[in-house]
């Protein structure tokens, strides 16, 4: 089991990603540089949040034309698990793998902040290691994460359960107050349509230990090696 | 010859008395280009003419510090374990004035180099605002642009904000502080100096290309009054924060290479003071070739390559034969890189573009500013504000539950959490304690230690009593940290204040040194680094003279730590450092409650530096102790207030009893009284408390309760917590949005 953690001039998050990883929970992770073209040797591959290549066009526009994400896109499409968090759910929409948009916050400004998601299903090599329904505290930390589509996509991606992460109060609704970026329907995070890729605006590697307020993102990494190593 | 018009030295802000000595120095008049350098070299920003005699007296030495103040771009300081902090504030005040965004954004971007120039990765940020008050259309346009360019910037590059202040009063509405600290860190002892090693030394420029933007950014906006800048707003440098974070990851990675010597930022007069004050530190000469220099713009003179200021470039030091893969190294992060000089063993200052010679001047003459020392009196004003009368204060009309809710909402004390919340406090996983807590609080991943960053600074106390006001600055910086349980090991100065070749403005400058030296060596702590932002006024008025005191704390055992909010049902309330809750007279002077309900700023501010390091040492040894579960300082607002924000942050409300009767509630309640912290433990704990601060010969007193959803204090306060909330969490947005 490999974790690939691929780092873009303006990432900032691979850093974290790899601590939460590798330092808190002891799995193998590797940098991949972003003008990598193979991915021959990882099990599962993380884009972490920042700014890829500065974001000017549009947050991930020009990341999606990167070398690296060729191979990210080979590497999904023959089954491999991959994660996208912050600017990576952003690429992950500019490259097709993932349905909808991110556009800026409905009040125009960066949000950074504690905040709690519901665990809409378990049945993903993402979140076998959380319980549907769980409300888990995971901080958020961007300035266009509000997820926008079609009304048809939206209707698909809810009756075809790929809703993964939604943005709840402490009393587990999904509740407008709760909703720190306009998102329709408060969605997080959400998968493809063979529930491989996986992209969310919150940073589950912020959430890696009680001292830094949660450790709510760990049972994600958990769940990838279960995913990957067959529980192993 | 005909003299030099007063209009070519007005440009660089040279005086005719500092042209003659340049002419004195050199032996000859010198050329256009000569006249940039000096003019660069010698203005306020770079040279220090009226503060370096005074800064020479703050106290420079410690156990920890790696790198003296003064001698490289930041102090460094021994924190344990194998690291060490470079740290270091700096204010982009005038250029924030003209351009909010690029302005504040670039101070951050500034900063960050500067601590990179350490060789250490930048790990936190924190910055230090004031503006005028915010009903002012322009002063809330004025904070909104600061807020996006601070946000804008340091969210690009990966550094977490983790706090500071914002502060409002009518002196800054035609000069707003910008002030921002970079924090970096250093792994295995391997602190980078700006030096080359010996003659040969190639000088390697990184990062940018050179544009015509920001010259005369030294001499100009930081060095002259605000009405002489109208139309100096394209001398403000624009930044851009993904360069910078590519820049400091391949430097980072560039001083792991053999033959990387040494390294330097570009900042305020660009390459002219980066390549000199390198050359002076190396005791060598240099010489530049600017037309080695890469450029977005044509046909730029060697004096506009020389003074521009274009944001995210570095030099480097580096042995001739390191540079192939230095190069390599950069193409990788796609940086320019380019040899544009080399360091020689006479001591000459050579600018030359190709086979042109511009100019050569020696370097001691270029970096050898005057230095102006002055003696001025006290004036009478001041003595009229500090003799203010405050115990014949005439009667409020208004109820004590009434005053609390008006003070609450004042935007110097509501809740800033709308601007922290537009940082990225949280990057590089180690914020233990946000913004909105007295002190940050940063673990330092693989050891048991935390860091504790402070920045505090009170214009109003500083304005009526320099030397106090500047001591209390170190005190409650320090007494922040205390509250989070971590122990100050330096400090970092930003001194604000208005014109210095005035009197009043010199007095000022030469006591609010005398204060931080006083409270610096009381603590047994350095001031290892600083910058001093002069002429900070307009219409011929000046701001409040405003150091911002930048502390840093080491606390061993970061498990060991405590945040502002009440915890648990039960808990009891101490205060420490006084037998009463109740403030006197004295501490309305410069307070809150004095400017909101008496419109007036006066009186003597005072301050028991022997009681203020006992509090402060009692303090950290009960957090130490796990005897603690909550503690707060008590600063703006008084005691009411420090009660309310901690209840209102753990979410749960209080009741202050007393056996003292208030009286005078506006004193006993709103006095800002300093060397106060409002703590509290378990309810079993209080003796074991009380008795250790006996011990410590340090007053502690239980004045109440935590629990309920009511905030009471004595017979005089009582308010549901949810009122009490909502005007604190809620008045900033309120005040600030127009």
């Amino acid at each position: 089991m490999k974790f690939g953690i691929v780092v873009f001039p303006g990432s900032w998050s691979e850093r974290d990603m790899h601590y939460a990883v590798a330092d808190v929970l002891g799995y193998p992770a590797e940098y991949v540089w972003h003008r990598a073209t193979s991915l021959n040797n990882f099990d599962a591959i993380l884009l972490p949040g920042g700014f890829s290549y500065g974001d000017h066009l549009r947050c991930g526009a020009i990341a999606a034309h990167s070398p690296v994400m060729a191979a990210v896109k080979d590497f999904a499409n023959n089954g491999g698990f991959v994660f996208g968090s912050c600017n990576g759910f952003q690429i992950l929409c500019e490259t097709g793998l993932l349905p909808g948009a991110l556009i800026r916050n409905d009040h125009l400004e960066f949000r950074c902040e504690p905040g709690n998601l519901r665990v809409e299903s378990s049945r993903t090599p993402f979140t076998s290691q959380y319980a549907d329904g769980d409300v888990v505290a995971m901080p958020i930390s961007h300035g266009e994460g509000n997820y926008q589509a079609d009304d048809e996509t939206l209707a698909m991606l809810e009756s075809d359960g790929r809703v993964i992460f939604r943005y709840v109060d402490e009393d587990n609704e999904a509740t407008p107050e709760a909703n720190p970026n306009g998102s329709l329907n408060n969605i997080a995070g959400i998968t493809n349509e063979a529930g491989n890729v996986l992209g969310m605006m919150p940073h589950p590697e912020r959430a890696c230990e009680s001292l830094l307020g949660s450790s709510d993102g760990n049972p994600l990494w958990q769940s990838i090696v279960v995913a990957v190593d067959g529980g192993g | 010859m005909a003299p030099i018009a007063q209009e070519l030295l007005d440009e660089v802000a040279l005086s005719r008395a500092e042209y003659e000595a340049i002419i004195d120095r050199l032996g000859r008049e010198p050329n256009e280009l000569e006249i940039g350098l000096f003019g660069a070299l010698w203005s306020e920003h770079c040279g220090y003419k009226h503060t370096k005699a005074l800064l020479r007296t703050l106290p420079n030495t410690s156990d920890r510090l790696l790198v003296a103040p003064g001698a490289e771009n930041a102090g460094v300081v021994d924190i344990g374990d194998g690291y060490a902090v470079a740290f270091k504030i700096e204010s982009h005040n005038h250029p924030s004035a003209v351009e909010p965004y690029e302005g504040a954004a670039t101070g951050v971007g500034g900063i960050v180099r500067d601590i990179l120039a350490m060789g250490a990765r930048p790990m936190a940020l924190m910055n230090s605002l004031r503006f005028g008050p915010p009903t002012d259309e322009r002063q809330r346009y004025l904070l909104s642009g600061v807020v996006s360019g601070i946000s804008g910037y340091g969210n690009c590059i990966g550094v977490p904000n983790v706090g500071g202040e914002v502060v409002f009063d009518a002196s800054y509405a035609g000069n707003p502080l910008v002030n921002a600290m970079c924090v970096g860190i250093i792994e295995g002892g391997k602190v980078m100096s700006a030096r080359a090693d010996a003659p040969g030394d190639l000088l390697v420029l990184v990062g940018a290309k050179t544009g015509r933007d920001g010259i005369h950014g030294a001499s100009g906006l930081a060095s002259r009054t605000f009405e002489e800048q109208a139309e100096l707003r394209s001398t403000v440098q624009v930044g851009n924060p993904f360069l910078e974070k590519v820049l400091i990851e391949a430097c980072l990675e560039a001083i792991e290479l053999p033959g990387v010597v040494g390294m330097q930022d570009c900042g305020a007069a660009g390459i002219t003071s980066a390549a000199v004050e390198m050359a002076e530190r190396s005791e060598l000469g240099i010489n530049i070739d600017v037309a080695k220099v890469p450029r977005r713009e044509n046909e730029m003179s060697p004096y506009e390559v020389m003074l521009s200021e274009s944001q995210e470039r570095m030099l480097l030091a580096v042995k001739p034969g390191a540079e192939e893969r230095l190069f390599d190294l950069f193409e990788k992060w796609d940086i320019d890189a380019a040899i544009i000089g080399t360091f020689e063993a006479d001591n000459q200052v050579v600018v030359s573009e190709g086979a042109w010679q511009a100019s050569s001047t020696p370097v001691v003459t270029l970096t050898d500013a005057p230095e102006y020392q002055f003696n001025s009196p006290k004036p009478d004003w001041l003595a009229e504000l500090q003799s203010f009368d405050l115990v014949g204060l005439p009667d409020l009309e208004i109820t004590p539950n009434e005053a609390l809710l008006k003070l609450l909402a004042s935007p110097n004390i509501a809740s800033k959490h709308t601007v922290w919340r537009q940082y990225d406090h949280q990057v590089q996983n180690n914020t233990v304690i946000a913004p909105g807590g007295d002190a940050a609080l940063l673990r330092i991943q693989g050891t048991q230690r935390a860091l504790g960053v402070s920045t505090d600074g009170n214009g109003r106390l500083v304005y009526l009593n320099p030397r106090v006001g500047s001591a209390i600055a170190v005190a409650e910086t320090c007494r922040n940290l205390a509250c989070v349980g971590a122990e100050p090991v330096a400090l970092t100065d930003g001194l604000n204040f208005g014109n210095p070749e005035t009197p009043d403005i010199q007095y000022q400058l030469q006591e609010a040194i005398a204060g931080i030296s006083e409270a610096a060596s009381a603590f047994g702590i350095p001031v290892v680094s600083g910058n001093a932002s002069l002429y900070n006024e307009s219409a011929g008025s000046a701001v409040q003279p405003t150091p911002i005191i930048g502390a840093l704390g080491v606390l061993e055992n970061v498990e060991r730590h405590a945040r502002s909010a009440f915890q648990d049902d039960g808990d009891a309330v101490i205060v420490i450092g006084t037998d009463t809750p109740w403030d006197t007279f004295d501490g309305l002077a410069g307070s809150e409650a004095l400017a909101v309900f008496h419109g007036t700023i006066a009186g003597q501010p005072k301050l028991d530096l022997d009681l203020e390091t006992k509090v402060q040492t009692l303090c950290r040894s009960l957090i130490g102790g796990d005897l603690l579960k909550s503690a707060h300082d008590v600063s703006h607002g008084g005691l009411a207030v420090a009660v309310v924000e901690s209840a209102v942050q753990g979410n749960i409300g209080v009741t202050i009893q007393h056996d003292d009767p208030v009286t005078d509630w506006l004193s006993a309640l709103f006095g800002e009284s300093q060397s106060r912290i409002v703590a509290t433990c378990d309810d079993d704990d209080v003796d074991a408390v009380l008795r250790i601060a006996s011990e410590a010969k340090v007053s502690a007193t239980q004045v109440g309760t935590v629990g309920g959803d009511y905030v009471r204090v004595a017979n005089v306060v009582n308010l549901p917590l949810a009122t009490i909330a909502d005007v604190w969490l809620n008045s900033f947005e309120r005040a600030t949005s127009g």
